[in-house]
């Protein structure tokens, strides 16, 4: 499978990673390289094969309804490049 | 008096509990020994010999009035992917910046809570994505250990394998007692049979995954690499346990590894699949292979041909899952609640100017690869066959526990190569982990033990693969393996 450089572009908007020309370039030959060697997966059946959801069969579980944890404003804006009053500040979103 | 840093975990154990050394000398001397290497080695991205001498002073208060807890003053590395409290966290990663967590990961907790010492946190390929320790924010890690050319030492640097790359060099040149580790795809096995070291990755919810940096969930387990088969089964002990903040943590007792040592193999039934003789499998990793199969033979174990049909599916299937479960997880680092951000005109530019400067060239191409398997239009043709794929190589294992007990592997194809040898070309350096990303996408443990030396003097390591949470049994076969074949102390100290 051959990926031009419009699909590079629109996975890396999806991604929200900009990529110069040159990056756009070569990864269309490394994407296009790995996604051909993946393809031999088409040869193995899996007709009527589920596909794993999880390695141990574990019924999720649940934990009674309660609170455990909070009031650490301080400690989870403790790393944010930029924060007011335990808050997060980010670029307007709507003017 | 010996030197202190060339004891095993056990000994040096021991040694504390016998009062010859004290838990400050014991780190001291280790602390010299990072501040002479680690230029050469680059092993630790982050040394904290302060918080070690601390944590050793306390320990032997503890030990002063004999209520020494069961890892009591012992020093240990930390790979930068495990969470330390108020101690910078990156997994090698430029996004991450300078974070500096408000928590300690379980596995980490538990260790600190049975009385071990912290050195520093370790080397890794960035977000454990690499199977060289090449794309480390920091740089690479070189293997202590160097090729024999024609009788004489060959100066190439050597990788020391990957993603746990920090962890495996520190074990084998001696800068901590036993190292924690993460494996996704053979980050823990790869990197210890590149070295010479012992590392285990156990059972899928064995350890808590709280705390470590997430890679591709349903595939990343914590493990320790240790410098013989007992120091594994002691890291272990004390590393896995339930937690109810992990959702996949498994609610079983954690055994005594090291009271399983002992038990040998009498009657233990091997399975050697015939799948792995593969193409590119070097000649001594199959000399080492049959002399395995022998050592346990005369230790008393039964060997039995098996078939694993799914085998060579199973590294393209996780080079989709994994790459897809990466790039989820990794949609966190958007530049507004850690680490790096880049400034743009609105918020998405900033979110693509954060992560273009943030995420190295391998993240970025997996980040990439997962975007594209889950897309609309290409989520059936990849993404769901290839868990349809896992199913099928879970079952293959399933269909021999039946037959066979544990079943014996090389580790990897070749020994360790040099740098710059395979990190050109992502798929040469993907081909690393293919004995050993099976082991993954089953949720199975695996242990890798050195068996022997190449020609060119580099160690060849053995993996054993067992049925889930039976990793006692790993242990047992692995101690006859070690016994048979020795110990593989790195030749020469040339960084000291």
């Amino acid at each position: 499978m051959q990926i031009d450089e419009k699909t590079v572009r629109r996975v890396a908007r999806l991604a929200r990673i900009n990529v110069t020309a040159a990056e756009a370039k070569s990864l269309q030959g490394e994407l296009s390289g790995i996604l051909d060697w993946v393809k031999m997966l088409d040869e193995v059946n899996t007709d009527g094969i589920e596909p794993m959801t999880s390695v141990e069969a574990m019924a999720l579980r649940l934990r009674e309804d309660k609170v455990t944890d909070g009031s650490i404003g301080p400690d989870i804006t403790a790393n944010a490049p930029m924060t007011e009053d335990n808050f997060f500040v980010v670029p307007k979103v709507v003017e | 008096m010996t030197d202190l840093t060339s004891l095993t975990l056990a000994a040096a154990r021991d040694g504390l509990r016998a009062k010859k050394f004290s838990s400050t000398e014991l780190t001291q001397a280790f602390i010299t020994a990072i501040d002479k290497a680690n230029p050469a080695l680059n092993a630790y991205v982050l040394p904290t010999p302060g918080h070690a001498l601390a944590q050793a002073k306390a320990s032997d208060a503890l030990i002063a009035k004999n209520q020494a807890r069961p890892l009591e003053g012992l020093p240990l590395g930390n790979k930068d992917l495990f969470a330390t409290k108020g101690i910078r966290t990156t997994a090698c990663s430029n996004i991450l910046a300078e974070f500096k967590p408000t928590y300690e990961s379980t596995v980490g907790q538990n260790l600190w809570n049975a009385g071990a010492v912290m050195l520093g946190k370790l080397n890794n390929d960035e977000f454990a994505m690499g199977s060289s320790n090449e794309t480390s924010r920091f740089g690479p890690v070189t293997n202590p250990w160097r090729r024999k050319r024609n009788g004489a030492i060959d100066n190439t640097r050597l990788v020391p394998g990957g993603s746990s790359g920090g962890s495996s060099a520190a074990v084998a040149a001696n800068l901590c007692l036993a190292a924690t580790a993460t494996d996704t795809g053979g980050s823990i096995r790869q990197p210890a049979a590149l070295t010479g070291t012992v590392g285990i990755k156990p059972t899928y919810g064995r350890c808590s995954r709280w705390g470590i940096v997430a890679f591709a969930s349903s595939l990343d387990q914590a493990g320790p690499i240790a410098r013989t088969t007992r120091d594994a089964a002691i890291m272990l002990s004390h590393m896995a346990s339930f937690d109810p903040k992990d959702s996949t943590s498994v609610d079983t007792p954690v055994p005594d590894y090291e009271a399983a040592l002992q038990q040998g193999v009498k009657g233990l039934r091997i399975g050697i699949p015939r799948e792995y003789r593969v193409d590119g499998m070097s000649r001594e990793a199959q000399t080492s292979w049959d002399q395995g199969i022998a050592w346990l033979k005369a230790a008393g174990a039964t060997i039995h041909d098996i078939s694993l049909p799914h085998t060579k599916y199973a590294l393209p299937a996780y080079y989709i899952v994994a790459p897809a479960e990466c790039s989820s997880n990794l949609a966190r680092y958007d530049g507004v609640r850690y680490g790096l951000r880049v400034a743009g005109k609105d918020l998405t530019e900033t979110y693509e100017n954060t992560r273009a400067k943030g995420f190295g060239k391998e993240v970025k191409r997996r980040v990439l690869i997962g975007t594209y398997v889950l897309s609309a239009g290409y989520y059936d043709a990849y993404y769901l066959k290839a868990q349809k794929v896992r199913t099928l190589i879970k079952r293959d294992f399933d269909l021999v526990w039946d037959k066979v007990d544990c079943v014996l592997t090389p580790t990897t194809p070749n020994p360790a190569f040099g740098f710059g040898e395979k990190s050109g070309d992502p798929l040469a350096m993907y081909l690393e982990d293919i004995f050993t990303v099976t082991v993954n996408m089953a949720g199975l443990p695996g242990i890798s033990v050195p068996a022997g030396l190449s020609s060119e003097g580099t160690p060849i390591g053995l993996q054993l693969i067992g049925k889930p949470f039976d990793e006692a049994t790993l242990f047992r076969a692995a101690q006859v393996i070690e016994d048979a074949a020795g110990h593989f102390p790195v030749p020469t100290k040339w960084w000291a």
